[in-house]
């Protein structure tokens, strides 16, 4: 276990260096000038040339991204470009709202995902579980940003029972978790559903129902424990559909956090800023993915660590 | 293979809006009911707003008093053309990688496997945007920087199918007996990897459709007047509040789309392989 997670802890780190190098390249090849972008159109051409010598624009591509890396290894994401402040400190500033959202959303996806595959499974094959299959299917076929609207029209517009995006009570924080929960949710609930059935099947279940005892207690003591657990490694997947899905979801909420960050600074350009997001978001995607891993094995033995 | 389809609701359902959808999209100029880029005088209220649905606007106007039916009926083509075009290139890209992978295995598995690690660990979203941002989004381009996005999975699918079936006699036999490797990969591995491949082509070309629809909305997709539907309710969003239908009507026939590929999709799971089990279980 330990030469397992040692040789993950490695491969993680290489993945996130591999990360750095073809963002860094990526955002070389923006034909926005980021100079020009801070100096303004009134600007001379001096004056950007002045601002590109002092940003290190005009050295090779490759002692930028030594400078970057160098930098990154002391836990300095550079400064922003548009904003006067240290990119490190933006993203601090925006992460808990954005953890919080996702933390949320987590439990939205449960709630609703898990109910409705155990509801379906033992329902199989009547309407019940026809419909909330359904259900399911559009919930993993709507994008986020036409749920979002809607789900604003309804409740906060006509309803008037949220406010119309924003950020600070528990009130605000409920249409954007559902909004970023419902496609995990629809996920959740198919698994759920087929982890259920699998497990009903099995001959423990047989032996309980044999003992006589009562269906309900079989359902919540033998058969959702086993249910669930494999269902609870795909947390840490989860974590890349949150970060791209915090973009949508944030610019459509007004939600301060590091998705609007990151879709305000491509509209600007703000190099360093992409940057320091992607990197946040790659490095929880990676831990995200390892904790999964790592997981997996402790919840069933029979799944071995090479 | 079509009659098993058609014999389950879901997947019936499905076909029906895919084949009225491709209809649309091919027969789009003459069944428009209004030309889609005029921009009319007629189609705004007394206080400049969009009209709302029925009348001579069958699903009334957006903010430029356009008609938005036509709107949407051109826009099947871009959603279609995208989805196809985009999901075809990370098919192929995809189940190229993983094949050479899982054949040669080594160095050549390692280092493409770890590059498809790499590209698992991109925020997908914001690696589409950067690279919608690099270049500038005409439909080719949307659609191949979505493509470089999609492929990954599809690769992974494959390099495992790949590894085991190398593993298996009859691979076994025709690399002992010295055969071209191409001539291997195309005549004996290809067929068996195929229902994967159709399988997760599907249920690709819904994961396309929506993030050409989200990149569209976010403005870094298909550029107006080109009407996308995501880029209707881009375009659109600030009235939502008293126009609904402009985002209403778009978003629904994005869910449909997505929708029949899922349903379709999984039907061909099914049908073709019941051991294939995805994420979707």
């Amino acid at each position: 276990m330990t030469g397992y997670l040692i040789r993950r802890l490695f491969e993680s780190a290489l993945i996130l260096l591999g990360i750095t190098f073809v963002t860094f390249v990526l955002l070389y090849l923006v034909p926005a000038d980021p100079a020009r972008q801070i100096a303004g159109r009134a600007a001379t051409a001096a004056t950007v040339a002045n601002i590109r010598d002092q940003l290190g624009l005009n050295d090779p591509l490759f002692i930028q991204y030594f400078r970057y890396l160098s930098n990154l290894f002391q836990g300095d994401l550079g400064r922003s470009y548009m904003q006067r402040a240290e990119v490190s400190s933006l993203i601090a500033s925006r992460l808990p709202a954005s953890l919080l959202l996702m933390v949320s959303a987590i439990v939205t996806e449960l709630i609703i995902g898990l109910t409705i595959g155990i509801v379906a499974a033992l329902r199989r094959n009547k309407p019940v579980d026809h419909t909330l299959m359904i259900f399911s299917f559009i919930s993993i076929s709507a994008p986020q940003f036409v749920i979002g609207i809607l789900l604003l029209y309804v409740f906060a517009v006509q309803l008037g029972w949220f406010p119309i995006g924003g950020y600070g009570t528990f009130a605000h924080l409920v249409l954007p978790s559902i909004t970023l929960g419902l496609l995990g949710a629809g996920w959740y609930s198919r698994m759920m559903r087929s982890s259920m059935i699998e497990v009903l099947g099995q001959d423990f279940v047989r032996t309980a129902r044999a003992k006589g005892l009562s269906k309900l207690r079989i359902i919540i003591r033998h058969v959702m424990p086993n249910a669930i657990l494999p269902i609870i490694a795909m947390i840490g997947i989860d974590i890349g559909l949150f970060m791209s899905g915090i973009v949508v979801v944030e610019s459509v909420f007004g939600w301060p956090g590091i998705g609007q960050l990151a879709w305000q600074a491509i509209q600007r350009v703000d190099i360093p800023v992409i940057m320091g997001v992607t990197m946040v978001s790659a490095t929880a995607i990676v831990l995200g993915n390892l904790l999964a891993d790592l997981v997996t094995p402790l919840i069933d033995p029979r799944i071995k660590t090479k | 293979m079509l009659s098993e389809l058609l014999r389950r609701p879901r997947a019936a359902f499905g076909l029906v809006i895919i084949v009225a959808m491709v209809l649309c999209a091919i027969f789009a100029p003459w069944i428009m009911p209004q030309d889609p880029f005029e921009q009319s005088f007629d189609g705004l209220d007394l206080m400049g707003g969009p009209l709302p649905p029925g009348g001579e606007y069958l699903l009334g106007t957006d903010l430029l008093g356009r008609d938005l039916a036509s709107r949407l009926i051109l826009g099947t083509r871009t959603s279609l053309t995208i989805g196809v075009l985009a999901n075809g290139v990370a098919v192929m890209l995809g189940a190229a990688v993983g094949i050479t992978a899982g054949y040669f295995g080594g160095w050549t598995a390692a280092i493409l496997m770890r590059f498809t690690d790499l590209m698992m660990a991109f925020p997908a979203l914001l690696l589409a945007i950067v690279l919608a941002a690099i270049f500038q989004p005409s439909l080719l381009i949307v659609a191949l920087v979505i493509a470089m996005v999609n492929w990954v999975q599809m690769s992974r699918v494959i390099y495992t199918e790949t590894r085991s079936l190398v593993e298996r006699d009859f691979i076994q036999v025709q690399r002992s007996i010295g055969s071209n490797p191409i001539r291997i990969l195309i005549k004996h591995l290809l067929p068996h990897l195929l229902s994967s491949i159709i399988v997760f082509g599907t249920l690709g070309i819904s994961t396309t459709v929506l993030l050409e629809a989200t990149l569209s909305f976010l403005g870094v997709g298909v550029q107006p007047p080109m009407p996308s539907w995501g880029n209707i309710i881009f375009e659109n969003q600030t009235y939502f509040s008293t126009a609904p239908w402009l985002v209403f009507f778009p978003g629904l026939l994005i869910v449909l789309l997505a929708l029949a590929f899922n349903l379709v999709g999984d039907a061909l799971r099914d049908i073709l392989d019941p051991t294939l089990k995805g994420r979707h279980g």
